[in-house]
């Protein structure tokens, strides 16, 4: 059975490590549904956050073969954990109903970044849900264009994601 | 001797002396290589010492093949050396070879300066972005200061865990920026830690399950080589009565001459092998990866078999077979610790021996019912087979063998019992045609007192035939048997079979060198052979040449490997002689 698996990777803040991981996926035939990256607060660190689907065996795969790569110091499926995930997303919206997009803006919690006569910019940040609940609900006033963190994500309780754990 | 071959750390050395004192303090004694534009500041010092030994090849990809063979005999990273852009892209055949069959090797390439990386300069390639998918590892060096421990990193990564080729791509101003030379001894990465120690549980679990079982098989691969293994192996055989099935990869890992090998499993496998791969009730395979040309229909592949899989590569385990327990470590020390178990109870051992007795005698039946058969009663016709047999009866397999790819490969991998390990070498995962003649070449350089042959077909040897010039400069007296039967002989018996004799351009009488002619071109000695009687007296006038020999067998046209499992089909569902 397919499921979605929310995959964090901890590796060297190097260059050419995001094609690695790229390449990977693709030259497997792995999905990645989304990616993003980042450097950590140690500045030879960067953390992934990978949101893939697969059957356990491909997602054990997935796994296996990341661990592989030189550059991949930690790697670790949150989905088995208890987590938190969320998303950035701007949304800009025709002006047309103004103050019904301000309305819908106060309601969905999303700052205001930009107000003008040529468009609203709002910032919304979610999970996969929140988002989706918020396209919803601009589209009827017109969303001219949508960008995306992708997803990240982070364990609950005390758990963190430290060097060497999986390899 | 060179200064800077003798200098004591730190000193300051340009990055062409770092990368040579360096590979020389790893124990480089040899380099495959070929020179060009961006290189020449390393080839300027490679002329100045005479510690390591650079062998000219005549085309990048006989360097990778030439390491490779020279890996393979040893155990030791091969070395290459090979310039930018064209020569580069050359060695990607290469690289793949020796990634798929687990093989050490160190590629080094020259790059373009630093600053016109980007810029489509000539002789460019971005051959790390090439190489990537097809290496274990690679690297682009772009700071002299960053050589030295950049290469200690690509041979520790190129020769632990599952070895594999390791890239590093240095351009030309790191060759001649100075930098210290720190003398490294050791060095350690963040993300990169072999699991070579078991654990305990599963191994207890394993021994468990084969004392349960009644028609085991040992299902051996070419971990078992890479980890230098064998004895181990055999001594576990040997303790449990288990019947050996090998992979064309695992073949000299465990004798196969002795009482309990079954000889090469899988697509041209013998019969009584794959009966019982299939008939098992349980698989024990040490260091195989499930591959398709073993395991034929997954879906029916020993379904009646649980599965204890070993394997130092944990992404190898579950990936093809779903397995009941999994040792994840260096075959080595998982058989050493295995061994203790079974030796803790001998009683124990001495009773599970007599009590598979009948799988024994299974197994012999299915030998006597189809042995692996050629017509022996030739009537003048020379068959390929033969020539293979006489090979191996006049070394008395003392010999270290290459081959090509195609049925000359399959046939030698069913007719040579290859008894020791680290005597075969084939590209056995990715078959590459042209590897074995330089593959040969590598083997003779590594050891140059052993007998070296070349079995090889008439298709695969004209794709590295410039490689005679290597040997003759080198005086290399490798011995290369082409069993020449003017075809792409597997591709035509696939034709024959499932394509309805449709002989597609796997005809390749016309164009056929005269190979006797090409040999002395290259400086080198040519026989020709068409006759069964002629085929004693000139392996023994070969074998007394100290030059590279090239003899051309013509052999029987049509002969086809048999038994055969076609693609797809299950393991036990063979065609057969």
């Amino acid at each position: 059975m397919e499921r979605k698996h929310t995959i964090s990777v901890l590796v060297e803040n190097e260059f050419g490590v995001l094609a690695r991981v790229a390449g990977l996926f693709s030259s497997k035939g792995y999905n990645i549904d989304s990616l993003s990256v980042s450097e950590t607060i140690d500045p030879t660190l960067s953390r992934m956050t990978i949101v893939t689907h697969g059957s356990d065996q491909i997602v054990e795969q997935i796994i296996k073969q990341l661990n592989k790569l030189v550059n991949v110091i930690t790697v670790e499926d949150l989905t088995r954990e208890r987590h938190i995930t969320c998303e950035l997303c701007l949304v800009k919206v025709r002006i047309e109903h103004k103050a019904d997009v301000l309305k819908a803006a106060e309601k969905l919690r999303a700052r205001i970044l930009e107000n003008n006569s040529h468009a609203i910019v709002l910032e919304i940040t979610g999970d996969e849900d929140d988002l989706h609940k918020a396209f919803e609900a601009l589209k009827p006033f017109g969303i001219m264009e949508v960008v995306r963190t992708g997803m990240i994500a982070i364990q609950r309780g005390e758990h963190v994601l430290v060097e060497g754990k999986g390899k | 001797m060179n200064q800077m071959m003798l200098a004591e750390a730190p000193a300051k050395m340009t990055g062409a002396q770092i990368f040579l004192r360096t590979i020389h303090d790893l124990g480089v004694d040899t380099i495959f290589g070929y020179p060009g534009g961006v290189l020449l500041y390393v080839y300027d010092e490679i002329f100045k010492q005479d510690k390591i030994k650079h062998i000219l090849v005549r085309h990048e990809q006989g360097a990778t093949h030439m390491a490779d063979g020279y890996a393979r005999v040893t155990g030791r990273p091969g070395v290459v050396l090979a310039t930018s852009g064209p020569g580069a892209t050359n060695t990607v055949t290469g690289l793949a070879t020796a990634m798929m069959d687990s093989v050490p090797m160190v590629c080094f390439t020259g790059q373009v300066p630093v600053q016109l990386i980007g810029n489509d300069a000539f002789q460019e390639a971005d051959i790390v972005g090439i190489t990537r998918p097809c290496t274990k590892h690679n690297y682009l060096v772009k700071d002299a200061n960053d050589l030295e421990r950049i290469i200690h990193q690509a041979f520790y990564i190129a020769s632990s865990g599952r070895p594999g080729p390791v890239l590093v791509d240095i351009p030309k101003d790191v060759t001649l920026a100075t930098a210290e030379y720190k003398g490294i001894k050791q060095v350690t990465m963040r993300g990169y830690k072999p699991q070579v120690v078991p654990a305990a549980g599963p191994m207890e679990e394993a021994v468990e399950l084969i004392y349960q079982s009644k028609r085991p098989v040992l299902y051996m691969g070419g971990g078992i080589v890479a980890s230098n293994a064998s004895d181990l192996v055999r001594q576990f055989a040997e303790k449990l009565r288990l019947p050996v099935g090998i992979t064309l990869m695992g073949l000299g890992g465990f004798p196969g001459a002795h009482d309990l090998s079954m000889g090469m499993i899988g697509m041209h496998g013998g019969y009584w092998a794959n009966m019982a791969m299939n008939n098992a009730d349980l698989l024990i395979a040490l260091g195989p990866r499930f591959d398709d040309r073993v395991t034929g229909d997954l879906k029916k592949f020993a379904v009646k078999a649980k599965k204890i899989h070993l394997d130092i590569d944990a992404s190898s385990i579950g990936k093809n077979v779903a397995v009941d327990v999994a040792l994840v470590g260096d075959a080595k020390q998982v058989l050493e610790k295995l061994l203790k178990i079974v030796d803790k109870d001998p009683e124990r051992a001495r009773a599970f021996r007599e009590s598979i007795t009948s799988w024994h005698d299974q197994i012999k039946r299915w030998r006597d019912e189809h042995p692996i058969y050629y017509p022996q009663d030739m009537n003048g016709v020379l068959r390929p087979q033969y020539v293979i047999q006489s090979i191996y009866d006049i070394t008395g397999g003392d010999c270290i063998v290459t081959t090509d790819v195609g049925q000359h490969q399959m046939w030698t991998a069913q007719i040579f019992p290859f008894n020791k390990p680290r005597r075969w070498c084939t590209s056995g995962g990715l078959g590459t045609m042209g590897y074995g003649l330089p593959a040969a070449l590598g083997a003779q350089v590594a050891h140059p007192d052993e007998t070296v042959f070349c079995i090889s077909g008439d298709g695969s040897i004209q794709m590295n035939i410039q490689e005679l010039a290597t040997a003759v400069q080198f005086k290399l007296p490798v011995k290369t048997a082409i069993l020449n039967n003017f075809y792409l002989g597997m591709v035509r018996q696939w034709q024959e079979y499932f394509y309805g004799h449709r002989y597609s351009n796997s005809d390749l009488e016309a164009g056929m060198p005269d190979f006797v002619k090409l040999a002395e071109a290259y400086g080198a000695v040519g026989f020709l052979c068409n006759k069964p009687k002629d085929v004693e007296p000139i392996l023994r006038e070969s074998l007394k040449v100290k030059k590279p020999v090239l003899i051309d067998f013509q052999v029987a046209k049509e002969e086809n490997v048999l038994p055969m499992v076609p693609a797809g089909k299950a393991l036990d569902d063979m065609l057969l002689a």
